[in-house]
């Protein structure tokens, strides 16, 4: 059939079961024997390559499809290319190797896989003791079973695959055939087979059976309801929310955008998940059982009203109405719910904390921010793990993988695949261009043709499109550029690298100078402000005056948000980094330095009350309706910046200057700013427990807004963008600075800021952390049966050693694992050794086997 | 719609969901999608019926792809080799470009479908075929002869590990499993 006729190497079994390799000394011997075993083979195998011509003739075409696709393919003159001196029928004996017909042959397939089971099953079950000499070398235990006359057919194959694939598991067993790459056709005769040989007890596991006789009972009953499901379930397909969104912009702009998009909705799920705990453990009781003691401000429609078209009554309609409201922190009491268990409203809620215990809301809201802080971090950690799983091992500058990984099969617009089409054209000279050394004749061909540098490339691109039409000027431009980077990647003057270095630094310094003026700039402004504000109220003015004053300072700080980042690509332009990714991660770096510097004065001035907030009865609320205000003004902008960013640069870019250009969609820039968003949410879920439910609000927004203006502003983005890595970089960016800083945040407000006197669930506490420890103290005396509660608190929670041994425990299981993939490496080292080392056993034995065929052709 | 009468048996569903890489909806989806492509009269069968390679390239996910023809081809069990697409290949094929698939499976037929001559290895006329599919068909987007021989070479030197000259299934499986990006970028969703 049409597995390959391969020699049986009958080496002696004596050395291959003992598990040596033969010593160098009688490699010459076995170098002989090889000879002597090839000359055996010869005529078996030519008798065994006609018969597979034949065979391959009969066999079903769907795989080979081109029936005799070796026969037709290989003698060939054109093919011989590589091997130019050898003659067809060794070439023939190449082309059945096992390595090469496993890509084509379905036998081959089946083959492999049953190996694969086996060794599967090895693993579960201790082998026979026949089979033991075999696993000694599995690649000979393939040659068995390639060669063996005796299961020849691809029935046999299939036949002794099914018998490999019973021995499994059910599980294992269909996960097996799951991942088979075999048509469709073929899995289900496996699967009959499979089922047929089971026999009725192993059906029994699968409820869907089709020869269950409930299934077949039913039929008449079931087609009606079933026709409505099936069409329920295809219509939820569709209706799926996004679905059909990112598959358009995935179809149009590639995975590039998309990550920001799929990062947009990893958000949108975390904040769900914060949402549901806060609004499960604590709005929805506190909704219930409302405080009467404040009465709210007249809520009229009109507020509303204008409230969402202008800023001023926006703020307005925010201090008014929402201060005393669910959104804050403020509104919350102190209450415990009592009578635990009589009225019927709490009895679904009192088993949640302790038997007989009453609700205390405040111990349920600082729970209730703590689990949903907890299930975030574990979210996240999960993520970022898996996606570092993903990209772990990746290597950049690799032409094979740029060729084999770089389409997308996702794109199916037709200017978009267009597109992609060129850029990998460009990216591939680029890269052809840093691989090609300056003495290689090719090089100056290809310079000549394809002069372009990453620095050109990233530079202009406009300059791109007048290159390909070969202009002359621009062709001498280019030739200048070109002449520039390859002084720059080759014989770099010591004086071009000093200049380098020196722009460099000038730049940094300039990056890190603009933080810093931006931060005072923050502070002694909101100092001012505070002044202003000050007055304002000693002198009674408006209360919308006095409202617009406090939107002042956000409007200040996203101002500075959206602006530096221009700022920053302005330097970057200066400042020519060499790769467009060394680019990104300074500008990803520059930005996020800005933003957490000024978040973190932000939150030394809230918590240390001395200028924000210092006047306030509730300063929680105080801090929360900040956070608020900060949160809208971000959105405020992200959308002024859709506007002017993308509609009107691509108005003015199309009307005027009659290009045929569009702005591309910044997605670095972007997801800083969905993480700056995420950071704001986490640093207020305290202060404002509703605040995930407006983040989740403001991201569902931006998904449709930016989709849109992304549809109608931008094209596909030209650099080449690493998708796997940067929502690495991005998701870990979202744990490491902005999770772990919002929590540190928290974690130090809940220990060792006092709370309110006067407002919140938490009046009356030295700190927040407290009321934990009050509950503690009440629950020990209240049952005496969980004093061991108690104990485990005091000495487990509150000692310090614990989490000193938990963090050296951790650290030894970091170092662990460290080690361990240190090994791998070695082995993997090794490997690649010895693949070499079979590689030129592999080109000596071919140039043995041509050799006999020579003389054999001159013999005869 | 014509589509709509005929249902999938049962058994057969739940066969395909454990052979496939697919969910349920996604198989009813396929269905709807597959019998769209049939003529009316044929959509009450559409389980055995075939659709010719020129009416599945209409889909809008493959029309525009520059390897629509080797997809067809790899994926269809047409014995004529007329490249006719059954119900069960389509379902193949969007099994392998499903988001669930795993990279293993991926590669695999990644390798099949750039394996232009389906000879089992990526020799250089694959490769230089490959290059052409991914650079498109303008005139100045394409590479020229010796850029083109000098890509290949360095194509060859990175992954040709036991240096035969061509590049076989598990070569190929281990460049393309240093890329993270190969199993998000190998997708097509209907």
């Amino acid at each position: 059939m049409s597995q390959p006729p391969s020699i049986t190497l009958h080496v002696p079994e004596g050395s291959e079961s003992d598990g040596q390799e033969p010593s160098p000394d009688n490699e010459r011997a076995l170098h002989t024997s090889f000879h002597q075993l090839i000359l055996e083979q010869s005529s078996l195998i030519e008798a065994g390559l006609e018969l597979e011509l034949q065979e391959r003739g009969r066999e079903s075409p769907s795989h080979l499809a081109i029936p005799d696709a070796c026969a037709m393919a290989w003698p060939e003159p054109g093919q011989g290319e590589e091997h130019p001196s050898y003659s067809s029928a060794s070439l023939q004996i190449l082309a059945s190797m096992p390595s090469r017909t496993i890509g084509r042959n379905l036998g081959a397939i089946i083959s492999q896989y049953c190996n694969r089971t086996a060794r599967l099953r090895r693993q579960c079950s201790r082998p026979p003791l026949q089979q033991l000499c075999r696993m000694a070398r599995p690649s000979l235990r393939q040659y068995d079973l390639e060669t063996d006359p005796t299961r020849a057919t691809l029935e046999e194959k299939r036949r002794l695959l099914v018998k490999e694939l019973l021995s499994l598991s059910p599980s294992q067993c269909s996960h097996m055939l799951l991942t088979m790459p075999l048509s469709l056709a073929e899995k289900s005769i496996l699967r009959r087979q499979l089922s047929g040989r089971r026999g009725p007890v192993r059906q029994h596991a699968h409820h869907w059976s089709p020869f269950s006789p409930c299934g077949w009972s039913k039929v008449c009953v079931s087609l009606g309801c079933r026709g409505l499901w099936y069409r329920l379930l295809s219509l939820l397909r569709t209706a799926q929310p996004g679905h059909y969104a990112l598959k358009q912009i995935g179809g149009r702009f590639g995975s590039s955008v998309l990550s920001y998009f799929l990062f947009l909705k990893t958000l949108l799920m975390l904040n769900f998940f914060s949402f549901l705990i806060l609004l499960a453990f604590v709005v929805v009781l506190q909704a219930v059982y409302p405080t009467a003691s404040v009465s709210p401000q007249p809520f009229t429609g009109l507020e509303l009203l204008t409230g969402a078209v202008t800023m001023e009554s926006s703020c307005a309609f925010l201090q008014g109405y929402f201060t005393h409201s669910l959104l804050f922190y403020g509104y919350y009491s102190n209450v415990t719910l009592n009578d635990p268990c009589t009225s019927s409203p709490q009895g679904s809620v009192c088993p949640f904390t302790a038997p007989l215990l009453p609700y205390n809301l405040p111990l349920a809201y600082l729970f209730s921010v703590g689990v949903s802080f907890l299930v975030t971090c574990i979210l996240l950690v999960y993520s970022v793990s898996r996606s570092f799983r993903e990209s772990v091992g990746s290597s950049t500058g690799d032409l094979a993988i740029k060729v084999f990984c770089a389409w997308d099969f996702k794109v199916i617009q037709r200017r978009s695949v267009k597109l992609q089409c060129e850029n990998i054209c460009t990216q591939l000279k680029v890269e052809q261009l840093g691989n090609a050394k300056p003495s290689d004749p090719n090089l100056a061909s290809a310079l000549s043709i394809a002069p372009l540098g990453p620095a050109v490339l990233q530079w202009d691109k406009t300059l791109l499109q007048t290159q390909s039409g070969f202009g002359s000027s621009a062709a001498a431009l280019l030739q200048e550029l070109l002449g520039e980077q390859r002084s720059r990647s080759h014989s770099q003057s010591r004086c071009q690298c000093l200049g380098h270095c020196v722009i460099m630094l000038l730049a940094w310094v300039l990056a890190l100078g603009s933080v810093l003026g931006c931060v005072l700039a923050v502070h002694y402004f909101s100092e001012h402000m505070h002044m202003v504000q000050q007055g304002q109220q000693a002198r009674g003015s408006g209360r919308l005056q006095q409202e617009a004053i406090l939107l002042v300072l956000p409007l200040v700080v996203s101002l500075l948000n959206v602006l530096m980042p221009h700022l920053y690509n302005l330097l970057a332009m200066w400042e020519k980094q060499d790769s467009p990714v060394t680019q990104v991660y300074v500008a990803i770096t520059r930005n996020l330095i800005l933003k957490m510097v000024i978040l973190i004065l932000l939150c030394y001035h809230w918590l240390s009350r001395s200028v924000i907030c210092s006047t306030e009865e509730c300063w929680e609320t105080c801090v929360g309706q900040d956070l608020y205000r900060f949160m809208m003004m971000d959105f405020i902008f992200a959308l002024l910046d859709t506007l002017f960013g993308e509609l009107i640069w691509r108005l003015i870019l199309e009307k005027r200057l009659k290009t045929k250009q569009r702005p591309e969609f910044d997605i670095a820039r972007n997801v800083l700013e969905l993480i700056y968003g995420q950071t704001l949410t986490w640093l207020g879920i305290l202060f404002a427990p509703l605040l995930p439910a407006v983040q989740m609000l403001k991201l569902l927004l931006l998904f449709y807004i930016k989709k849109t203006s992304l549809m109608r502003n931008c094209q596909s983005p030209s650099k080449p963008w690493q998708a796997a890595r940067m929502s690495t970089v991005f998701i870990t960016l979202l744990c490491f600075p902005s999770f772990l800083g919002a929590a540190a945040f928290l974690s130090y407000t809940i220990w060792s800021v006092q709370p309110s006197e006067t407002c919140g669930p938490f009046r009356g506490l030295e700190t927040i952390y407290k009321s934990g420890k009050r509950w503690v103290l009440v629950l020990e005396k209240s049952n005496p049966n969980i004093t061991w509660f108690a104990w485990v608190y005091q000495h487990l929670l509150e000692n310090t050693s614990l989490l000193f041994f938990m963090s050296v425990a951790l650290i030894a299981v970091i170092y662990f694992n460290i080690q361990v993939v240190r090994g791998r490496q070695r082995v993997i080292c090794l490997l690649q050794e010895q693949i070499a080392n079979e590689g030129e056993d592999k080109v000596f034995l071919i140039q043995k086997l041509h050799s006999v065929y020579e003389q054999r052709h001159r013999r005869s | 719609m014509g589509g709509s009468a005929s249902l999938i048996p049962r058994d057969l569903l739940s066969e395909y969901q454990e052979l496939t890489f697919l969910s349920k909806q996604e198989i009813l989806l396929a269905y709807k999608r597959f019998s769209e492509l049939l003529p009316k009269e044929e959509r009450e069968n559409a389980c055995s019926a075939r659709v010719s390679k020129s009416q599945i390239l209409t889909l809008p996910e493959l029309r525009a792809n520059p390897f629509q023809h080797q997809i067809c081809h790899v994926f269809s069990t047409s014995e004529s080799g007329d490249d006719s697409m059954s119900f069960e290949d389509f379902l193949d094929m969007l099994s392998v470009f499903s988001d669930s698939a795993t990279s293993d499976i991926k590669s695999h037929y990644a390798f099949r479908i750039f394996d232009f001559d389906n000879d089992g290895i990526l020799d250089r006329k694959d490769l230089e075929q490959l290059v052409n599919c991914l650079t498109g068909q303008g005139e100045e987007s394409q590479l020229s002869s010796a850029e083109m021989e000098q890509l290949i070479q360095n194509i060859l030197e990175e992954s040709d590990i036991d240096k035969d000259g061509t590049i076989n299934l598990s070569e190929f499986q281990h460049v393309v499993s240093r890329s993270p990006d190969f199993a998000s970028s190998f997708k097509i969703v209907l």
